[in-house]
């Protein structure tokens, strides 16, 4: 029965290529994870870096090496007892004696960020370059160490409280972040890519030759591509909790529907993306067209956020933003489908699907 | 039911071209009977390839009538492709399927056809059929494309330069597929460069040139239209004034006369009188012999004798061709002004 189905075939076929080129499974499975454990390992949540400092020799500077001494010592104390919430705000603090000239040529060089230059016992000055942020954070604490060490009591007492919990670190973050370019990668790639070369090489010419289907023949491409979102989100979300502890707050089963309502539109963009190209060269460019702005401004990486608020229509209209932030939503902060963020994006994503498939089915050239 | 397999009626193609359109078919007629073996014989960029394409209803023709096993594309598409079998120029197949896989994909297409075993049988890759397509010689793909056009057991089957760049032998495994698929009284299109495959396989051949049919007839009848049944060609030594081919035209049996590559060629019917008279000639010259050959006459020769070109002599059109291109490339690669 499934023998002459052109449906079944056309899948099967599919699913054996890929199955059958390590090389490519490397690319849509192995890259990502490595991605994920490179980028959680660097950013991963850690005691605050030591802030170094460059600290310029004279008679004066004894003093101030005596305070930055004795903070890192205090800490170190309070770490051990895990008592004072007064110091443990600020981080500690590493120094090095440098002489007047070599440490202007190292702030210069961007070697070090801070540079004191000791004045008489109870003066001394600061030199850093102001739009540095790390600078800024710099001079704020060190100044708090040394005011403090000469006597300053601090009239009121706020008390830290510090947050670190699984689901707000960076690594939570990007997972749902790289499920969502997986589907963006496989719609462009494994649909439009694959559309053009089997265009290149005339097999696209030789299948409607034949009586196939044509219908059979999309429709298999599209059902390959959803079978592979299954791998796809398993294998990055078992990373996340597996490897990163990464809590899963809302329904998996909302969370692939997400995926897939995603990918469906990824593939319209693939096919539109095929629709009339024939060279490598084309389909490359319009891919990198379509895949560099969202990888950009969608939020995969950093928040879509952070971008002005004039643009953020434009990223919002993205089908990455939408279906990145709504994968994100639903795993950690529990959103349900009926979430009104969710609905928005479900959307969202249809139209993206809708419109791209209507277009490219009408410009679609066979031959 | 039609006995004819194809009809085709003032057939012509145009594309917008830089320099107004291209005809790349200019009024084509033709009629190919069921169980005959056709071949489409012309120079690279002769239209062969367009016509075909129409025919199989991937191109569309700017106007004129096609009519394929008595149907037409604009109604009974699919029915057609039911019975018909096509084989393209240099298809690329996807590399990790193996022959077997692939013609099991190919065979779902058709609701009726052969066994995907009897298809690797009559092309001959038993040996491969669980091979992946990329360790396939280049003649064993071309076999695979024929097996895959066959594998729906088609009443007309197309094959578009099915030997072009394969090596000898392949050549001949493929033409005894052919020469196969006749025996069935299954009608062959073929298109080709090589004039000795026409003269081989076909039955009755139409030669194409400039989007033309220039002639049209069985590969006997066309070479008997030069009138002689043998090619002289020669060359002369020493040096003196340039011969004219029309000083040889007159010679006893000879019927005509061409300058060829570095010598003449005469169209002769009684080799056994017209060397003689051709050693007279010389002699009387004082032109010693440098090389002297007598040959069958072959299509090709028809062909010379149509056009004045030699039918692979397009190395002067490819080159300019690919002069073009270049020219065309290097614009692009320049940065915009």
């Amino acid at each position: 029965m499934l023998r002459n189905s052109p449906f079944f075939q056309l899948y099967r076929a599919r699913l054996r290529e890929f199955w059958r080129q390590p090389a490519r499974i490397f690319w849509v499975y192995g890259f990502p994870t490595v991605l994920a454990v490179v980028l959680g390992y660097a950013f991963q949540s850690r005691p605050p870096a030591p802030i170094q400092i460059d600290l310029v020799e004279s008679p004066f500077s004894t003093p101030i090496a005596l305070a930055i001494r004795n903070h890192n010592d205090r800490l170190a104390a309070a770490k051990a007892s895990s008592g004072d919430t007064r110091t443990t705000a600020l981080p500690p603090v590493s120094y090095e004696l440098f002489t007047e000239e070599q440490a202007n040529k190292r702030l210069n060089t961007g070697k070090t960020v801070l540079e004191i230059v000791p004045i008489d016992e109870s003066s001394w000055s600061y030199r850093y370059d102001p739009t540095r942020p790390e600078a800024t954070a710099a001079r704020q604490v060190i100044d708090d160490v040394l005011q403090e060490a000469a006597g300053r009591v601090n009239p009121r007492q706020p008390r830290d409280i510090q947050v670190t919990e699984p689901g707000s670190r960076y690594i939570d973050f990007l997972i749902p972040g790289l499920i969502g370019v997986n589907a963006m990668g496989g719609g462009l790639w494994g649909i439009g890519f694959f559309l053009v070369n089997l265009r290149i090489g005339k097999l696209l010419k030789c299948f409607i030759a034949t009586p196939m289907p044509r219908r059979d023949f999309l429709g298999a491409i599209l059902a390959s591509r959803l079978t592979f979102l299954i791998p796809d989100v398993t294998v990055l979300l078992l990373l996340g909790v597996l490897a990163f502890k990464m809590p899963i707050r809302g329904n998996l089963l909302v969370f692939f529907l997400i995926d897939v309502i995603g990918a469906l539109a990824f593939a319209g963009i693939g096919l539109l993306v095929a629709s009339r190209a024939t060279t490598t060269e084309t389909v490359s460019g319009l891919m990198n067209m379509v895949m560099l702005p969202m990888y950009l401004l969608s939020g995969v990486f950093f928040s879509a956020e952070r971008f002005p608020r004039s643009a953020q229509y434009l990223i919002q209209a993205l089908p990455l933003t939408q279906l990145v932030s709504a994968l994100r939503l639903v795993l950690l902060e529990g959103a349900g489908l009926f979430h009104h963020d969710i609905l928005k994006a479900i959307a969202i994503l249809a139209a993206w699907a809708f419109g791209t498939f209507s277009l490219a089915l009408r410009i679609f050239r066979w031959n | 039911m039609s006995d004819r397999a194809i009809r085709v009626k003032e057939l012509r193609k145009q594309y917008p071209g830089r320099d107004g359109p291209v005809h790349a078919v200019s009024g084509i007629d033709l009629e190919i009977s069921v169980g005959e073996c056709f071949g489409l014989l012309g120079p690279n960029g002769a239209g062969k390839t367009t016509t075909v394409e129409i025919l199989e209803g991937l191109n569309q023709p700017t106007s004129g009538d096609v009519e394929v096993l008595g149907l037409r594309w604009a109604t009974d598409e699919t029915a057609i492709r039911e019975r018909i079998g096509v084989t393209l120029q240099e298809t690329r197949f996807p590399d990790k399927e193996t022959v077997h896989e692939l013609l099991t994909v190919f065979r779902s297409f058709y609701r009726a056809g052969l066994p995907v075993d009897d298809a690797i049988s009559r092309v001959s890759l038993e040996s491969k059929a669980n091979a992946l397509i990329e360790q396939l010689s280049g003649g064993q793909q071309q076999r695979l494309a024929v097996a895959i056009a066959l594998v729906g057991d088609p009443e007309l089957l197309f094959l578009d330069e099915p030997t072009t760049g394969l090596d000898p032998q392949s050549r001949r495994q493929l033409w005894e597929v052919i020469r196969e698929l006749r025996d069935r009284d299954r009608t062959v299109l073929l298109t080709t460069h090589y004039m000795d495959e026409a003269e081989r396989l076909c039955d009755r051949v139409a030669i194409i040139d400039h989007g033309k049919i220039i002639a049209l007839g069985s590969p006997r009848e066309l070479i008997a239209r030069l009138g002689g049944d043998h090619i002289v060609e020669f060359a002369v030594d020493g040096n003196g004034t340039t011969l004219e081919p029309a000083a040889f035209a007159s010679l006893d049996s000879v019927l005509t006369a061409r300058a060829d590559s570095e010598g003449f060629a005469l169209t002769v019917s009684e080799p056994h009188r017209a060397i003689p008279a051709l050693l007279d000639e010389l002699d009387r010259l004082n032109r010693p012999l440098a090389r002297l050959t007598t040959r069958h006459v072959s299509l090709e020769d028809v062909f010379v004798s149509l056009t004045g070109r030699h039918l692979r002599d397009d190395a002067v059109e490819e080159s300019r061709a690919f002069n073009l291109g270049g020219r065309r490339r290097k614009n692009r690669a320049r940065p915009p002004s």
